[in-house]
């Protein structure tokens, strides 16, 4: 009895030690180039350049992403070609959650192997969260202009859309104008990705029916105006898009961001699902990419950074219709593919951003009037 | 062995006449109930109150009052209006027809074959909820579903006509009365068959009639039962999360959508606290409605015996 004990606790030493010089390897590691910690850097030169990035990256072997669904934005495609050029394998948790979910994540999973090691996030909770960035720059950081990005490294804009209406043109005819909506033929069709009080692109659908109807970036009440009179109209259709609504039909016409609408036609399933982005002014909002101060993979997540910002990944948002962050010098250098911007269209010169100030403003109206406005 | 022959003496001097005293319970047994004291301890109590603890530190970390301040906003109000009523009316619906269904089972044999159907399906569907329950009648009344296709392909009737009320409000009233009758079923069987035949023959036989067997006696015996298990699935309604979040995503009608809403927003952020203040309102509601079912219980449990 006591021996079979003894020989328990030796196995479980045994184990132990073994996993603790497991960690300790890993540590090693990641200060592999010039000693340099990973978890630290703050540009892939400090680290003994993109060379020893990507062996440390390759030597961490891992990279866990959050909130990236394959068809948003194209991130299924950008995943498997990080994956495919770096021989890195990515693991993709909850792709359908919200940009306040990661950061959630972020927190209650610090110090595990299963903590994001990268962020994409919409602009009031990037800017609310700089702590929990690791600040990096990316080798291509000065092509990205001032206002895209924060001048330590704690985030940078990656991709806009611009908001749109995405139709099945069987079952509707083209919308014109935000008010060929109201009419009969849109009877209990009009959905909008999320609830504009907890989902950045509802509330963006909000802030671009403001700007079509009359309203201005500082006061979005006539947007929240028209969802009003559309609810009155019963054409209102309180669920939530997903692609899997869009190819069923029970979501014929929806408010999203025109990546999203672009990548519904692919998966439509049948259905002759196009998008529109009305005459008048355009609404683009940019998602900004940051790294977990905390990441399991600090490499891989530097890594991960250098290629969403370099010219693959950028052009892979813009076959999905997102426009990517570094567009003006790409034009400039001639590396824009040019088939994919043929096929998206120019970025209409009336674009309004909203500043996070107008957000915020804009998201406490929505928060004491959405629902009672569709209610 | 020592309380043995304790018992044993008490017992012989209740039997000599003397005063008999409580015998206490044996100190022992109580250690039976550690595992399960442990798990409420682990799984309930500590949970709780690091949901309710969160309303009330700000969010820079200091303890704070002014979270409270959200039970008096009008949007919350109305949240608490709105998810008191959907449980109210499934409640009241789930409570009368299950009243019936129980009132029928009494002329079925208590062992025979569509009895034991019956309480198993009640078992089974009482807790048919959340994301299968929402899919199984977005698939039924959903825009696509069979039953409204159906309507508008073959009577011309469009059941959305005015509005697509099954993803707002009204919409969970079918669900959740879904799940209501079934465990009315379950809560309110016992105490209709706790009702004797033999009150009924003594009825008969003091010349009443079978309406005033009704009214003085299965009514009165049946009043606490009854108005405890409406309470029940008042609670149960309340409590309910998952089917109102499948089926609802738009104005966070019902507070446990308000409170998904304070913790998910990527657009209204810091209101983490609200959801602990949120969480302690329904709390409260619980204990009451909890504190009136058990006091009801007892009363119905004197019939019971």
């Amino acid at each position: 009895m006591i021996q079979k004990r003894y020989l328990a606790t030796a196995a479980t030493l045994t184990a132990l030690a073994l996993a603790l010089t497991g960690c300790s390897a890993e540590a090693d590691a990641d200060t592999a180039a010039g000693g340099v910690d990973a978890a630290t850097a703050t540009s892939a030169e400090e680290l003994g350049g993109m060379d020893a990035l990507v062996e440390a990256a390759q030597a961490e072997g891992e990279l866990n992403v959050i909130a990236l669904p394959d068809t948003w934005a194209n991130y299924g495609e950008i995943i498997d070609a990080f994956e495919a050029e770096y021989d890195i394998t990515v693991s993709s948790d909850s792709p359908d959650v919200s940009s306040a979910e990661e950061i959630t994540a972020a927190k209650n999973l610090a110090g595990q192997d299963t903590a994001p090691d990268v962020f994409d996030l919409g602009s009031a909770v990037a800017l609310a969260n700089v702590d929990q960035f690791a600040p990096y720059k990316v080798t291509t950081w000065d092509d990205i202009p001032d206002d895209y990005k924060d001048a330590d490294g704690a985030w940078v804009h990656d991709y806009t859309g611009l908001m749109s209406i995405g139709y099945d043109a069987d079952a509707v005819p083209e919308p014109t104008s935000l008010d060929d909506l109201l009419g009969a033929d849109f009877s209990g069709k009009v959905a909008v990705n999320g609830d504009p009080t907890q989902a950045g692109a509802a509330a963006a659908a909000v802030q671009w029916a403001a700007l079509q109807d009359g309203g201005s970036a500082d006061d979005v009440q006539a947007g929240i105006d028209f969802f009003g009179e559309l609810a009155d109209a019963g054409n209102f259709l309180p669920t939530d898009p997903t692609p899997a609504t869009i190819a069923s039909g029970e979501t014929p016409v929806v408010f999203d961001w025109s990546y999203n609408n672009l990548a519904a036609a692919a998966d439509a399933g049948g259905r002759d699902w196009k998008t529109a982005v009305l005459p008048g002014t355009a609404l683009a909002s940019y998602y900004n990419q940051a790294i977990n101060v905390d990441a399991p993979h600090p490499a891989a997540a530097r890594l991960w950074q250098e290629f969403i910002m370099s010219d693959e990944a950028q052009n892979l948002y813009l076959a999905a219709g997102a426009y990517p962050v570094r567009m003006a010098a790409m034009t400039e250098a001639g590396t824009v593919d040019q088939d994919a911007l043929a096929a998206v269209g120019e970025q209409p010169a009336d674009t309004v951003q909203l500043t996070s100030e107008q957000t915020e403003a804009a998201s406490a109206l929505l928060a004491s009037t959405w629902a009672s406005t569709i209610g | 062995m020592t309380t043995l022959t304790e018992g044993a003496r008490r017992a012989s001097s209740v039997r000599d006449g003397a005063v008999p005293t409580r015998v206490r319970r044996r100190p022992a047994a109580w250690w039976g109930l550690t595992p399960f004291a442990l798990y409420v301890v682990l799984f309930l109590v500590v949970p709780c109150a690091i949901a309710l603890g969160t309303g009330f530190v700000s969010s820079d970390g200091a303890p704070t009052l002014s979270g409270l301040a959200a039970l008096g906003d009008p949007v919350v109000l109305r949240a608490f209006g709105s998810s008191a009523l959907v449980s109210g009316v499934t409640a009241v619906v789930g409570a009368l027809v299950g009243a019936v269904v129980c009132w029928g089972l009494t002329a079925l044999r208590p062992d025979g074959v569509v009895r034991s159907l019956i309480d198993s399906a009640a078992s089974v569907l009482a807790q048919f909820g959340g994301v299968m329950l929402a899919f199984a009648f977005t698939a039924t009344i959903g825009i696509q579903g069979v039953v409204t296709q159906l309507l508008l392909t073959r009577a011309g009737v469009d059941i959305f006509a005015g509005g697509v009320w099954f993803y707002q409000v009204p919409g969970l009233l079918l669900p959740y009365a879904y799940f209501q009758v079934p465990l009315m079923v379950i809560v309110f069987m016992p105490a209709v068959t706790g009702l004797k035949p033999q009150w009924q023959e003594a009825v008969a036989t003091l010349g009443g009639t079978a309406r005033q067997h009704l009214f003085r006696v299965v009514v009165p015996v049946l009043a606490p039962a009854f108005v405890g298990s409406l309470l029940l699935l008042f609670a149960n309604a309340f409590s309910s999360y998952a089917t109102a979040a499948a089926l609802i995503s738009q104005g966070s009608q019902i507070v446990p959508l308000q409170i998904r809403a304070a913790l998910v927003s990527e657009t209204v952020l810091g209101r983490e606290g609200v959801a602990g203040v949120l969480a302690l309102g329904m709390v409260v509601v619980m204990v009451v409605l909890m504190t009136l079912y058990s006091l009801l219980q007892r009363r119905t449990e004197r019939w019971q015996r």
